[in-house]
């Protein structure tokens, strides 16, 4: 639990966040356009501006009380700057050797140093110097030597930002096992929704250097006016469980996971381009633009992922677009973005059952 | 031990070459925090500290030397400073007058490669070490000292060459005593005036070469550095 | 301007030719040693003559290297005999001739060496004697001399107790900065008005006859526009009116 009032002024920036509280276990994104004040938040919660003022508790901990800050150094973070800060005078190995002898031993995370090196594929880069690493490379030092200085809380600048898409991909696929798998509660900047939709399960958003609403990812993705939805128009992020299909590597089958005792999965297929990807539980993203809306069930049609769900609610997305959210058989919700004529004249309205039409390019896996 | 026919102990080159390394280390250890401490400023005031510290860079050495014979004279205001601290005797025309007059003399060849070297540290790398519980003692020996060995390095490399090179001051300060202050930079101007241009010709070429070598240590510093962390 | 005028008029009427009363301007070098004493006698004549006259102060050496790269001087002031004689022999300059000769004096603010200066050098009861380099000052030879005449030089020397100046200027400064107790300078530099140990500290004259003379030597260039006006300026100041005021800075006049 995160609770506090933070204000922090940098040259002309004045972060001033109001007050706040959330959750700390899972994946808390803080988002907001560049400028909105979110590193200037996650200094202030690290303890790395003096200039720090307010109060700010983590559980019964307290991490800053008006000028008086608990330092830096003893707050127990591990930390993922965008370029990831490695220790340039060092070897890999000397950069988590670094975190390692600082590492307390009586509380935070205790992983076995040998299962990070392994999760985060780095044990053939060990004794490489880190000048001549890819940036991909460096973030997953970066990571593993976050995790192996014990951690109570991850927290991560902006930590895909200077990637290239592949490295981005597979960072993504990483931080999402890794993070669920070692359950280390992690705070996440971003200004990217996707990271958002793959990786959050609340999200804090930020405008204008203050927190403006801190929401549970399946409420900020249940409202067309969400920030997340700015850019790309609104996206559903499904749960669920990613396997191969046997005997055909350009496919793999992703089951939904049912909220609830009562719900049923639905099964979506996804095309696939081979390279390795995480399967397993993961989350899987669905954008409203990629899915289209029929009475019931439409024959000889490309598309394959034919799901049937029933109307939650229309909301105006855009002049002249709308987005309908719909609720599956799994009880999770799919969202298609279509016009506002077609709302008209398909006379869809709340409750009705329809067929949504996923296309499978758009589930690359 | 004799070279060029005088005894190695009291041979100009010996005493220059004590006098840059002892001015070196004395330079390296207050060198140090001064550079931090103005790297870190952020008050207006720094402007002041900084043309301070640069001020022998653009005085006249003869300027700065007679500041410091006034200063550093048996009863003045350095002098009885250092009496407080049990100090007694007179800093002028000896081996510690030398050592203050070139510490102060080299201050900016010390300072600024080291400041420089503390500004281009990356904040994130140093609030990463932080966060991973390294203090500030701690960050500054592992961290901070470590990135920064080029500008250290550059620096004293600087400060030995520009010490040996020195005259002005060390003119002033030392008084030209044969075998106690005379430093190879006198010795030269003296054979010069008195048209012994053999040995000052001889001095001349070992200075050259020193300073030569000197100068391409420091390109070769910094040519490593820049391959490696470029 | 006034003063100008009145000046040229009383000129025209009198003892001037009149060629003499067209004004004009010499430029004259001279060593850094005699700057006071010929700023005064400069001032002296321009009075007396209704001429001007600057003056450009720098080491004798130095302004020998400008005039023989083709500065325009009218006269040379040298701190010694050697280089404007040098002058006059390459056809440069005319009329060599001493102006001044320098007095080594050995000064100290503490020790009392205008009454027992024998003792105090024999015994050599102190820590620093400043004197000036002799192979690049004069007035270090001077010293030098003084020393080994009482067959202390070498002594002093071997006991790094000589702490030498690397040029008359900075002797003075060590000793009256007190870091050397004692030291030779020159009488020139204990005469100037200006001189921060003025009525201080303690005097004593070597006698002349311990070293060489210190000659300071003065030439006409030949270069020169106004012959006739540096003629009258190098006569007055060769006139009873000018060696006593060289005489007043410490100097002897031939």
């Amino acid at each position: 639990m995160f609770a506090g009032n933070l204000t922090l002024t940098v040259g002309d920036f004045r972060m001033a966040s109001g007050d706040f509280a959330f959750e700390s276990d899972g994946v808390t994104a803080l988002f907001g356009r560049s400028g909105s004040g979110k590193s200037t938040l996650l200094r202030a919660m690290a303890g790395l501006d003096r200039h720090t003022r307010g109060r700010l508790r983590f559980h019964d901990e307290v991490w800053q009380d008006g000028r008086r800050g608990l330092p830096a150094e003893q707050r127990d973070i591990g930390m993922v700057f965008q370029h990831a800060a490695l220790l340039a005078h060092r070897t890999v190995r000397g950069n988590l050797d670094f975190a390692a002898r600082r590492a307390p031993t009586d509380r935070g995370a205790a992983i076995d140093r040998d299962q990070i090196i392994e999760r985060t594929g780095i044990a053939p880069l060990l004794d490489r110097a880190v000048a001549n690493l890819s940036g991909g490379e460096r973030q997953r030092i970066a990571i593993a030597r976050a995790l192996i200085g014990r951690p109570r809380v991850l927290m991560m600048d902006e930590p895909l930002a200077a990637l290239d898409w592949r490295a981005k991909a597979e960072l993504l696929d990483l931080f999402e096992t890794v993070i669920r798998d070692f359950g280390i509660p992690t705070v996440l900047i971003t200004h990217a929704p996707a990271e958002v939709e793959r990786l959050a399960d609340r999200v804090v958003f930020m405008a204008d250097g203050r927190v403006e609403r801190v929401e549970a990812l399946r409420e900020a993705l249940g409202r067309a006016d969400s920030p997340l939805f700015t850019e790309e128009g609104p996206v559903a992020s499904l749960e669920g469980h990613l396997e191969p299909v046997a005997d055909d590597p350009h496919r793999l089958s992703f089951i939904t996971r049912p909220r609830a005792a009562t719900d049923m999965p639905v099964t979506l297929w996804l095309a696939h381009d081979g390279r390795p990807t995480n399967t397993g539980s993961r989350r899987l993203r669905v954008r409203g633009d990629d899915v289209a809306l029929a009475r019931g069930p439409v024959t000889g049609i490309s598309v394959q992922n034919q799901v049937a769900g029933r109307i939650e609610h229309i909301e105006t997305s855009r002049p002249g677009r709308a987005a309908v959210f719909l609720e599956l058989a799994d009880g999770q919700r799919l969202v298609s973005e279509v016009t506002a004529h077609t709302i008209d004249s398909m006379g869809l309205a709340d409750g009705q059952s329809v067929t949504a039409l996923i296309k499978g390019a758009a589930l690359m896996g | 031990m004799t070279l060029f026919g005088i005894p190695l102990e009291t041979h100009p080159i010996w005493l220059t070459l004590q006098v840059a390394t002892i001015t070196t280390i004395v330079l390296l250890v207050i060198g140090v925090p001064i550079a931090w401490g103005l790297s870190r400023m952020r008050s207006r005031w720094r402007v002041v500290f900084e043309a301070l510290v640069s001020l022998p860079l653009v005085l006249p050495p003869t300027v700065l030397g007679f500041y410091l014979i006034i200063a550093m004279n048996p009863n003045g205001p350095l002098t009885e400073f250092l009496g407080l601290f049990g100090f007694s005797g007179q800093l002028t025309f000896n081996f510690t007058g030398l050592v203050i007059g070139s510490v102060l003399f080299s201050l900016p060849f010390m300072v600024q490669p080291m400041m420089s070297a503390f500004q281009g540290l990356s904040e994130e790398v140093l609030d990463a070490a932080r966060l991973m519980r390294a203090g500030f003692v701690d960050r500054f020996f592992s961290v901070i000292l470590p990135l920064s060995r080029q500008g250290l390095l550059v620096g004293s490399v600087l400060t030995f060459a520009h010490t040996v090179g020195e005259f002005g001051v060390v003119l002033m300060v030392g008084g030209n005593i044969e075998g106690q202050t005379r430093m190879v930079s006198i010795a030269i101007f003296d054979h010069v005036e008195s048209f012994e241009y053999a040995q000052a010709h001889l001095l001349s070429a070992v200075m050259v070469i020193f300073a030569f070598a000197t100068l391409v240590g420091v390109y070769l510093i910094n040519r490593r550095f820049s391959a490696r962390l470029g | 301007m006034l003063k100008k005028t009145l000046m040229a008029a009383l000129l025209a009427s009198g003892w001037l030719s009149a060629a003499a009363a067209q004004a004009e301007t010499l430029t004259v070098a001279v060593a850094a040693n005699f700057t006071k004493a010929v700023e005064e006698i400069g001032a002296a004549w321009e009075e007396a003559s209704g001429h001007e006259v600057r003056f450009s102060f720098g080491p004798s050496g130095k302004l020998l290297a400008q005039i023989r790269n083709g500065a325009p001087f009218d006269a040379y002031f040298s701190a010694d005999t050697a280089r404007p004689q040098r002058l006059v022999e390459s056809g440069e300059a005319r009329d060599f001739f001493v102006y001044a000769r320098g007095k080594l004096a050995l000064f100290s603010l503490e020790l009392p060496v205008d009454e027992r200066a024998e003792e105090i050098l024999a015994q050599g009861a102190f820590r620093y004697l400043a004197a000036a380099n002799p192979k690049a000052a004069p007035y270090g030879l001077a010293a030098q001399q003084v020393l080994a005449k009482r067959a202390l030089y070498q002594r002093y020397r071997a006991a790094g107790k000589i702490a030498t100046g690397e040029s008359i200027t900075q002797t003075f400064q060590f000793v009256a900065t007190g870091n050397a107790q004692l030291g030779f300078v020159a009488l020139s530099q204990l005469r100037d008005p200006q001189s921060p140990i003025q009525d201080r500290g303690h005097v004593w004259m070597p006698p002349a006859k311990d070293y060489d003379p210190i000659e300071q030597g003065a030439a006409a260039l030949t270069r020169s526009k106004h012959p006739e006006v540096v003629d009258d300026f190098m006569a007055f100041l060769r006139s009873r009116e000018g060696a006593t005021i060289i005489e007043k800075y410490g100097y002897d006049t031939p």
